[in-house]
């Protein structure tokens, strides 16, 4: 059937420049640049470009400019060029359209619309530059009180406690399944986690054996609904473990790693057949009702002795903060809350932009929702989807979060630039493929430097803003809404993010 | 990093001589404004010399002195003188029977105190000239942000110990910590920030006291010629601690200076 | 379901004086001289709120609550209506044994005075209530008050015990109250005023006491939002729009319920750095970490120094950088503590030791015979 379907990029290249070095052709796994020997030139057919702009940053001549096709249907206001062409896709294949990454339609973010305070006169500022800026904080269920003794001088501590994640900033790597990402990006993502005192998350993909002794201790491990790689060494040589009960990008939904992507190594690491689809289903088929769930949170901290906090990850979606209040209540000792603009290996459009809500909302619901429990203390908040930037992390914890997860962030730390086509298993950049042709590209020393400097940086940013609000410990900021301001924002949106408008 | 040579003698800019006249005031009952009202009154009638006696609390006692001549007078202070005393001084003399409270010699530009006691905190923060000798010890944030420039060169002298961020963010002159009750540094966060300047302590202090951009090595000969010499100067403006001239001098010192002029400059990203 | 609003309070800032002078051998003496030592400090109030507390002033009234509560409001009917519902509720909650309008001079200076009145009064407690303790119970009915009852404020609850403040430079407020005069304490700890907010009222003067203890503090806490909601999980409602108010609830719960030794406590509300701690030796460094990952919401942030006085005890603390002043003496049986020495100095100008403590690290005075004073 002949394709109605626009290409969506136009490619433009500079014939004068370029030099015919064919690097293009070898850079791009898509197969848009091929050299015509006939003709003897390169030739790129739009119709197969990702726009991922791999050819453009490696040619070395700047020959080439990649920019989103100006063909233009005529202008709609509710039938958008994507809408038009994904209908007719569909009406080509019958299929369910799939997408990679984090929902890209214009919900409100909601960091853009609140500001932080600043000290001034009446408390000093500080300066983190000079003078002790704290963002140590701890992950994990803590007593409501402390039975403390001392005798002859000595103190003892009688209550008994839970484990806890020490975290040297708060900012994790979040889940990203090894097969979803190439060996090399999630070996960087683990060498960086090590390296900058925080932890990375191996997702549902297990943590392959060589890694364990080295990356184990950094490493939250996921116990998701396909069960793939988990076996009590796994389980024993990590931090945490987390169960994945939904994400942000496709709640509801199980994980779907297409069989290109299972490798022979990833398939050693699944416990599963080369070249099958890794499917994860949608609920864990032993958790049917909360109390299943207590009984899995259980089970985990048994076959750990009991050492590792056991974390639950589920997406924001409408009533959310009543099923987290049990599921801390069942026991978890650190809950992961993903929004709306999670980030995904492949979901289906469909689901992953038109359900969830934005993780602003959601962090702010859920911290009231346990406070008014009185049971905050008993677990605490990661938050994930979208957080893009410093300020996105200072915003998050005055909500209420105690950390966040960066999953999107990392990759782009390491060359993603969210095209958006991870699912085909061609990333150019080396990071969503499991092609060794393309893994090969990703230098682990690198790109883990990459992702330690994007750690570093925020953290100085994240210092900066605390001294200027007056704050030398991240503990005096988390649920600190007073610092918090809104702006431009519906009084219903005030009311749920618990903050004032500017100048109130 | 240039060292600091022997200082001049005290004397401010274009210094006119001390007159003689004296005078007294009872500072009982004395709010600030008006022994401050006072002072100046003193000053510009010609009066070389002041005691002011039951001094407590009035604050920037020394502060509103200037003149256009640069007239100088000679200030004892019997009593607890209130913050910000010596404040912007500008050339006179100022001798401290008691404790001094916070923010002693603040941008002080010229001039000399001297305590018979201890010191509070932010004692001379911006220092820009002049010296200043403590007997007992001081609170916190000594010497922040003192200056210098060629050969205007502030002084400390603390006969005690300082209390935490000593030496923050200086830019210059010379802090002088002698310890002489031997309590041992206890004093953290020394020098952070720190671009210019030295402090010497006597007795030792540890790595983990110091800021990331201090380095701090024993003195040399050249330091133990300006330790002799503001040394000398210290048992003679506080004869109370006379005594123990030779085992001061002879005793180790370390000194404090900074790694670079410009320790953040990897810091940021254009 | 209804929708939640946003809480809209305000939080006033505030920068001030504060003094305390305790005679340890329990010899009880007038507020003259914390007064004079308070109004050497005036330049750092701006008249704008004073207030004083002071131990062992009810010693014929010494094993009854003394509740001091102020009735505002803009007409003087309004300010009656607050205390007829009050007076409702203290009758069927606890035993009154005698109440009295608390003696004022009328021709002082202080702007707008509310009604000020004391009840010395028992606990009576019916049904569910039997199970809690007498102490549990005055602060949720304290709670209750507070937040229920429009123009009325219990600003003092402690036995043998009582705060005095309001809009005014604290040496005026001592002279409205007569607490030269008509008092005699072994502990009187003072507060002055600096508000920002210049409609500043008199239930938001310093000392902010609970029970037996109270709290004078220098200082803005930028951890305010974070202290507040920790505290409210545990019943306490921060009504007084000042944020004085969460180190008085916090001292309440850590050493009264949860009973803290005061030096863990201050490590709780002022611990050391983590780099401090990283090199202290393996007990001590437990302590201390688990300490901050447990009392992580209650640590103070912004600069503070504060005073806080309980029966038999004066304590003196400090943020953990040290960013307000606080110079502490000793002179015979005396312990004295103050923003400036000067101030000390004024009543007793020969001292045996002066110092200033590091941040952090509290300085306790103890009566001599405080085992007999408790029981």
């Amino acid at each position: 059937m002949k394709s109605f379907v626009f290409p969506e990029f136009q490619i433009i290249r500079d014939e004068q420049k370029c030099g015919q070095c064919r690097g293009c052709e070898r850079q791009c796994a898509f197969g848009t640049h091929t050299y015509d020997p006939v003709a003897d030139r390169l030739i790129s057919d739009e119709t197969k470009c990702a726009g991922c702009q791999r050819c453009v940053i490696f040619c070395p001549k700047h020959a080439i400019v990649i920019r989103p096709t100006p063909s233009f249907y005529r202008p709609n206001a509710s039938w958008s060029r994507e809408k038009l062409d994904d209908l007719k896709k569909q009406a080509e294949t019958g299929g369910v359209i799939l997408t990679g990454s984090g929902n890209d339609k214009p919900f409100r973010i909601y960091w853009d619309h609140m500001v932080l305070n600043a000290s001034q006169v009446t408390n000093p500022s500080l300066d983190p530059l000079r003078e002790p800026m704290e963002l140590r904080t701890f992950l994990g269920a803590k007593p409501d009180l402390m039975d403390i003794s001392s005798q002859e001088g000595v103190v003892s501590i009688n209550t008994s406690l839970s484990p806890n994640l020490m975290v040297e900033t708060p900012v994790l790597f979040s889940a990203m399944s090894y097969g979803a990402i190439s060996y090399n990006a999630f070996r960087s993502l683990a060498t960086a986690a090590c390296k900058s005192g925080t932890y990375f998350n191996t997702g549902e993909g297990g943590l392959p054996k060589e890694m364990r002794q080295e990356f184990g201790r950094c490493a939250i491990v996921q116990v998701a609904s396909g069960r793939f790689g988990i076996d009590a060494e796994y389980l024993n040589c990590s931090a945490a473990v987390e169960i994945k009960v939904g994400q942000g990008a496709k709640p509801g939904i199980g994980g779907h790693l297409p069989g290109e992507k299972v490798s022979e190594l990833v398939a050693q690491t699944r416990m599963i057949p080369q070249g099958t689809d890794a499917i994860s289903p949608a609920p864990h088929h032993d958790i049917y009702s909360i109390e299943d769930l207590s009984m899995l949170i259980t089970a985990l901290k048994e076959a750990t002795n009991y050492e590792k906090p056991i974390s639950v990850k589920i997406a924001a979606v409408h009533n959310f903060a009543a099923i987290a209040s049990g599921i801390v209540r069942a026991g978890a000792d650190i809950i992961a809350i993903d929004g709306l603009r999670g980030g995904t290996g492949a979901a289906p459009k469909a689901i992953r932009d038109n359900v969830g809500i934005p993780i602003e909302l959601a962090i702010s619901s859920l911290d009231r929702r346990l406070r008014g429990e009185g049971i905050r203390n008993r677990c605490s908040i990661i938050a994930a989807g979208g957080i893009r930037c410093s300020a996105d992390v200072v915003k998050a914890i005055a909500l209420g979060a105690d950390a966040v997860y960066i999953g999107s962030a990392a990759l782009i730390a390491m060359g993603c630039t969210l095209c958006q086509k991870c699912y085909t298993g061609k990333c150019n950049w080396g990071i969503c493929t499991t092609d060794p042709r393309l893994t090969g590209r990703l230098n682990v020393e690198i790109a883990s430097q990459r992702l330690s400097n994007l750690i570093s940086a925020w953290s100085h940013e994240i210092a900066e803003m605390l001294g200027g609000m007056g704050i030398n410990a991240l503990e005096s900021l988390r649920g600190n809404r007073d610092h918090l301001r809104g702006v431009g924002l519906h009084e219903w949106e005030l009311d749920v993010l618990g903050i004032k408008g500017a100048g109130e | 990093m240039a060292r600091a040579d022997l200082c001049g003698d005290l004397s401010g800019p274009e210094d006119a001589p001390l007159r003689p006249e004296e005078a007294e005031i009872d500072a009982t009952e004395l709010e600030t404004r008006a022994l401050n009202d006072r002072l100046r009154e003193l000053l510009l009638s010609g009066v070389g010399r002041v005691r002011i006696k039951n001094v407590c609390g009035q604050r920037y006692i020394g502060t509103r002195l200037y003149t256009p001549q640069h007239l100088k007078m000679d200030i004892e202070i019997f009593g607890t003188p209130g913050n910000d005393l010596a404040a912007f001084l500008f050339g006179h003399r100022i001798t401290v029977h008691g404790n001094a409270q916070d923010g002693v010699g603040n941008t002080m530009d010229a001039g000399e105190v001297v305590v018979h006691g201890r010191a509070g905190d932010v004692l001379c923060f911006s220092m820009r000239g002049g010296e200043i000798y403590v007997r007992d010890g001081c609170g916190y944030r000594t010497a922040l942000h003192m200056k210098e420039y060629e050969d205007k060169r502030p002084v400390l002298v603390i006969g005690g110990t300082s209390q935490d961020f000593l030496g923050e963010y200086m830019a210059g002159g010379i802090v002088l910590l002698l310890d002489l009750e031997n309590k041992g540094h206890q004093a953290n966060f020394i020098g952070t920030g720190m671009h210019g300047g030295v402090i010497y302590l006597r007795g030792s202090v540890e790595d983990c006291q110091l800021g990331s951009h201090v380095a701090h090595c024993p003195v040399d000969q050249s330091d133990r010629k300006i330790l002799d010499h503001y040394i000398t100067k210290f048992l003679e403006r506080l004869p109370e601690v006379a005594s123990r001239r030779e085992e001061i001098v002879n005793s180790p010192f370390v000194r404090l200076t900074p790694r670079s002029k410009r320790p953040y400059s990897s810091l940021y990203t254009y | 379901m209804p929708r939640i609003r946003r809480e809209l309070y305000n939080k006033e800032i505030c920068a001030c004086s504060i003094f305390g002078a305790m005679n340890q051998s329990g010899e009880r003496f007038n507020a003259a001289g914390v007064m004079k030592a308070i109004a050497n400090m005036h330049v750092r109030g701006n008249g704008l709120g004073g207030g004083f507390a002071a131990y062992g002033i009810y010693p014929e009234y010494k094993d009854y609550y003394a509740f001091h509560l102020m009735f505002t409001g803009k007409s003087r009917q309004d300010k009656l209506s607050a205390k007829a519902e009050l007076e409702e509720f203290l009758a069927g909650k606890f035993d009154v044994v005698y109440e009295e309008e608390i003696p004022h001079r009328d021709e002082s200076t202080v702007s707008d005075p509310p009604l000020v009145w004391r009840y010395f009064l028992l606990p009576h407690k019916h049904g569910e209530d039997e199970a809690i303790s007498d102490e549990d119970y005055i602060v949720s009915k304290v709670m209750w008050v507070n937040t229920k009852i429009e123009n009325a404020y219990v600003f003092s609850s402690g036995k043998n015990m009582g705060c005095f403040k309001g809009v005014g430079y604290p040496e005026e407020i001592g002279e409205y109250f007569m607490l030269d005069r008509l008092y005699q304490a072994y502990t009187w700890t003072v507060h002055g005023r600096f508000p920002t907010n210049t409609q500043a009222w008199w239930g938001g003067a310093h000392p902010f006491s609970l029970l037996d203890t109270s709290i004078v503090h220098n200082g803005e806490i930028s951890s305010y939002g974070t202290n507040r909601w920790y505290l409210e999980m545990y019943g306490y409602a921060c009504t007084l729009q000042t944020d004085t108010e969460v180190i008085a609830y916090a001292a309440d719960l850590l050493m009264r319920r949860q009973r803290l030794p005061i030096e863990i406590v201050a490590r709780i509300l002022a611990p050391p750095i983590w780099n401090a701690i990283d090199r202290m030796n393996d007990s001590e460094k437990k302590l201390l970490t688990t300490l901050r990952m447990v009392y992580g919401p209650l640590l103070m942030n912004g600069p503070f120094a504060i005073i806080i006085g309980q029966t038999g005890r004066m304590i003196g603390l400090t943020d953990r950088i040290r960013l307000r002043p606080l110079t502490a003496a000793r002179r015979g049986d005396m312990f004295y503590l103050s923003s400036e020495e000067a101030s000390i100095r004024l009543i007793s100008p020969e001292l045996d030791r002066v110092w200033t403590p590091n941040g952090g690290e509290p300085v306790v005075g103890e009566l001599n015979n405080m085992r007999t004073v408790l029981q």
